[in-house]
């Protein structure tokens, strides 16, 4: 019995690591679909990442140490943060290394080595991306915080898996105060995960890239590495969002029959979710750089309308 | 008993003040003093840690009366818990810089004699550790000047320049400012606890023994939180720290912002918690505004900044900010009686001054040996270091992830206590301060994400890409001891991150004495690799989990794609077909912090001049551009012009009596006499 929790965790890292580049492709395919293009296939990421995978590495003459570390670094992050936020089951071995707050963290720290690497090679490409993500990331945090405020003053706690059971077992059905964090996450999980209108991750256009620009550089498998962990971000903040704001289909106990059910549910979320960021991307242009800060001012604004909504109204 | 934690405090003070009286006497000798007076003082720190660290770990109070001073008053001196902890921190982070002195200091010889920084170095520290052993206002104040005095010398080593005279200038005026303020405090509650006729009220002892009324305690308590602020460099008093910390010579700024400021702290907490004891919460307030305010202020400021120990020095002001944050917070709970989320909240902003100890040590330690190595401190002509000083880099790097509050490193754990604190404020039974102190928690995610850009920005314009100045220095790694005075602070910093909760066992005592109640039980609850304060259904972060978690993957990760031979092809960088690339064309200091200059501009005075230099006479031909841009702090022209310019006015009014007549003067003695004849007869 005591065995089942960590079958389930192993289970739904590699699941992290398996459906990730499905997810992006499925969006990128939608996208091509709504705009009128043929698409590439749902499994094109698989091919471009065994591809790089293959390849040989052209690194620049005075890339260093942390260059080279990056990579692996950035992959770490993103399998082990894969393994804390509950997808399948609420009852993970591995929920209480990190509550909410340290997951923000984790991504952070691989967001610091990312700048890095991107200021590594001393082009002025890297050090404009590096310098944009920094800026664009300071302006996220505090409107992240407040929504994780005003989530956990529902649920009395930031640790995830509590998150997940206070919001599933009904007590907090349609909040106000959680509608107003959903909308804040939204816009934050978009600029977090670098998606139009904040980042355009199609684009290399010297002018208008972000998280592009700072991993120019990379070639063979470092860049396979990178642009794993990056859909596996991608990936992870829509579980993240579906966890705290849609549980409903997760297993709530470690039990190992509930599992196939949990599963079948998180694939149908994932579609919903991933043509709902279809609509975003390809309804909105990508803002100025120097707009964002009303983009994430609002998001602001939203997560501290969701907290007075709870002191006002709960 | 002999050994007592009292005993080897003493021990420790003898031997630094022997190292002084050694560099006075034995000043010819100049590469013997270095190596013995700062074996002296490393010995010394160290004994300061064990005296301090058993004093904390079994909870033990030594009170000694010394047989001097002047008649009546003599020096009481008490190792409580509370200094036992400061102590600790002081002497570990004084630990490390004395074995980096030992090489960084032999970088003076030659060109000027080191025996005045060796005796007020030794002075200094002796200062600090007396400041957290005094238990009267007396010897307080008096090691609190020795304190003073020392750095002051210190910020003046080099004084053939004109930034240090200055500076040094600024420094002891903004320290006389506060000190009297001290006083001034410090003779309220003496004054309340015996009455103004004896002078038995000025023992610490008396004071906590004393119920003040309201009104007395919010004066005293003002005054002392302002004299101390004006130490610790919170704004708006903070115009001397960016001045006098980069000019000092690095091992001193590792030691001032390090743990000098850190002696305010302890004045801050000594004062309300332990000799006033009672507070309403708005006091908490008040510190939990000026907390905030730094924080925010101090890296906005720091972000702007291209001297590389100027960024860390207002960095000081930043952390410095969120220490008080975690201290206002605690002052909040223990008003409503919530002895538990006080205690979560003071351990936090007390694991943090421990923190900022070891990493801002560590970073001034790092820029000292940057600065020894290329001899500029302006982060625009640097660039590439990681090749040349790899250990130097990795050491920084270190200290910079740190800082920046990112897991599994120490900054992170205080930083997400004080979270913790900051989330547990909906139980305030104040709606209003429901309402407000959430926004206290977004302006410190503000803070720790500016940090992290910050340090991004300091790291990767110092040591990475290719040097940017015109003339290339040789520039060599550091010498085998300053590297162990590095190393040693960087495995703290880590170990502090990955096993916060021995830490927090350890420095549990604190909060008992303080505030009446401990976060260990629950903190601890689930096993020690799991920091849970109050309970783990709250909250839970695993530093040797994520540490361990991450490494594991990063080697496997490595060792499978090693599986293979893949070839590493070395190249040139890819410059667009555009064949002149330079060096110059890499982002700098300047452009990287840009985006938030112009996002923020308003927070700082901006000077932003272009000129063009134009062909044939017209624009249209342009042969070059020249940028200026100067930034400079508001308040210096919001405060602390129109202070000066007061003081000024007024010394000129007064100046009128000086009239260089003889017969003017005696007939001003002649009013005063009649005067006090009048009154005071």
């Amino acid at each position: 019995m005591i065995l089942y929790p960590f079958i389930i965790e192993v289970f739904q890292i590699l699941l992290v690591l398996a459906v990730a580049p499905a997810f992006a492709g499925w969006v990128k395919a939608l996208k091509c679909w709504s705009q009128g293009r043929t698409s590439p296939g749902l499994f094109q990421p698989y091919r471009d990442i065994i591809k790089l995978f293959s390849k040989d590495v052209v690194l620049a003459e005075n890339a260093s140490w942390i260059f080279r570390f990056t990579p692996y670094l950035v992959f770490g992050v993103s399998v082990l943060a894969g393994g804390i936020v509950p997808m399948l089951s609420v009852d993970l071995p591995l929920a209480a290394t990190a509550d909410v707050i340290a997951l923000v963290a984790l991504f952070a720290i691989a967001r610091f080595f990312t700048a890095l690497a991107g200021m590594d090679i001393g082009t002025a490409f890297g050090g404009m991306g590096s310098s944009r993500e920094m800026t664009i990331a300071s302006l996220a945090e505090p409107a992240m915080l407040m929504a994780i405020f005003t989530v956990s003053l529902a649920s009395k706690s930031t640790s995830l898996s509590q998150m997940v059971q206070v919001i599933y077992s009904g007590q907090s059905v349609l909040r106000p105060s959680v509608a107003f964090a959903l909308l804040a996450f939204i816009l934050i999980a978009l600029a977090e995960t670098g998606r139009i209108p904040v980042d355009n991750p199609a684009t290399h256009l010297e002018l208008t890239m972000i998280h592009e620009a700072m991993i120019l550089e990379y070639s063979g498998r470092h860049l396979a590495l990178i642009e794993w962990a990056g859909m596996m971000k991608l990936f992870l903040f829509v579980m993240l969002g579906i966890a705290v704001f849609a549980p409903w289909g997760i297993a709530a106990s470690g039990d190992l029959t509930a599992i196939p059910a949990a599963v079948l549910f998180m694939i149908l979320k994932l579609a919903i979710v991933g043509a709902g960021l279809v609509l975003i991307e390809t309804g909105l242009a990508k803002m100025r750089l120097f707009r964002l800060t009303e983009f994430l001012g609002s998001a602001f604004l939203l997560a501290t309308l969701g907290m007075l909504s709870y002191f006002i109204l709960e | 008993m002999i050994f007592l934690p009292m005993n080897i405090a003493f021990f420790s003070i003898f031997l630094l003040l022997l190292a002084a009286a050694l560099a006075f006497l034995f000043n010819r000798n100049q590469k013997f003093l270095i190596g013995v007076c700062f074996s002296m003082t490393t010995i010394a720190s160290l004994l300061m840690v064990a005296a301090g660290g058993w004093a904390v770990g079994k909870g033990i109070t030594n009170q000694v009366i010394l047989p001097m001073g002047l008649p009546d008053l003599l020096f009481h001196l008490r190792l409580d818990p509370l200094s036992g902890f400061f102590l600790t921190v002081i002497g570990l982070l004084s630990f490390f810089v004395s074995i980096y002195s030992l090489g960084y200091v032999k970088g003076f010889l030659g060109h000027r004699s080191v025996t005045s920084l060796i005796i007020f170095y030794c002075l200094f520290l002796a200062g600090m550790f007396m400041v957290v052993l005094a238990d009267d206002a007396l010897f307080f104040l008096i090691s609190w000047e020795v304190m003073a005095a020392a750095s002051y010398f210190l910020v003046m080593f080099e004084d053939e320049k004109i930034e240090n005279r200055r500076a040094a200038f600024l420094y002891i005026i903004v320290a006389h400012v506060g000190a009297i303020a001290i006083l001034l405090s410090f003779g309220v509650m003496a004054g309340l606890a015996t009455g103004f006729q004896g002078f038995s009220g000025y023992t610490f002892d008396a004071m906590r023994a004393t119920n003040f009324p309201l009104g007395w305690a919010t004066a005293a308590f003002l005054l002392a939180f302002f004299g101390f602020a004006a130490k610790a460099g919170v704004i708006p008093l903070h115009v001397w720290l960016p001045e006098a910390h980069p000019v000092a010579p690095s091992n001193v700024s590792a030691l001032m912002s390090g743990v000098m400021l850190k002696t305010a702290i302890y004045g801050i907490v000594r004062v309300t918690f332990d000799l006033i004891g009672v507070f309403p919460w708005w006091w908490g307030a008040i510190v939990l505004i000026f907390g905030l305010v730094s924080a925010v202020m101090g890296v906005l400021y720091a972000l702007m900044q291209h001297d590389l120990k100027r960024l860390l020095a207002y960095h000081s002001v930043e952390n410095i900010g969120i220490i008080l944050i975690g201290i206002g917070l605690a002052m909040i709970f223990t008003s409503y009686q919530m002895p538990l989320l006080a205690a979560l909240a003071l351990t936090a902003g007390l694991f943090h001054t421990m923190n900022h100890a070891m990493f801002k040590g560590l970073l001034f330690m790092g820029a000292g040996a940057v600065l020894h190595a290329t001899r500029e401190r302006n982060m625009e002509e640097m660039g590439g270091l990681i090749h040349k000083m790899p250990w130097t880099a990795a050491f920084f790097l270190i200290g910079c992830i740190s800082i920046s509050a990112l897991p599994p490193f120490n900054g992170f754990v205080s930083e997400w206590l004080t979270f913790q604190a900051f989330l547990l404020s909906p139980s305030l039974p104040s709606p209003l301060l429901n309402l407000l102190i959430p926004m206290g928690a977004a302006l410190l995610a503000l803070t720790g994400a500016l940090a992290a850009a910050c340090f991004v920005k300091a790291f990767g314009v110092t040591f990475l890409g290719h040097w940017r100045g015109p003339h290339k220095p040789d520039v060599h790694e550091a010498g085998w001891t300053m590297r162990i005075g590095m190393m040693l602070s960087a495995l703290t910093c880590l170990a502090l991150g990955v096993l916060p909760t021995v830490f927090i066992d350890w420095m549990d005592v604190l909060s008992e004495q303080l505030v009446g109640a401990k976060i260990a039980t629950s903190a601890t609850g689930i096993g020690w690799m799991w920091l849970t304060p109050i309970a783990h259904e709250r909250a839970a972060y695993s530093g040797p989990i994520v540490f361990a978690g991450i490494m594991a993957i990063v080697v496997i990760a490595y060792i499978l794609l090693h599986a293979r031979p893949a070839a590493i092809k070395r190249v040139p960088i890819w410059d667009c077909g555009f064949e002149k690339i330079t060096q110059r064309m890499q982002y700098n200091a300047t452009s990287f912090s840009m985006p938030i200059r112009r996002i923020f501009g308003f927070l700082f005075s901006i000077k932003e001049q272009v000129r063009l230099v134009s062909q044939y006479g017209h624009r249209a031909f342009p042969k070059k551009l020249h940028y200026h841009l100067r930034i400079r702090d508001l308040f210096w022209g919001w405060l602390y012009k129109p202070v000066v310019d007061a003081s000024f006015w007024i010394s000129r009014k007064v100046g009128r009596l000086q009239q260089g007549k003889i017969h003017v003067y005696l007939i001003y003695s002649f009013v005063t006499i009649i005067v006090l004849l009048v009154f005071l007869r």
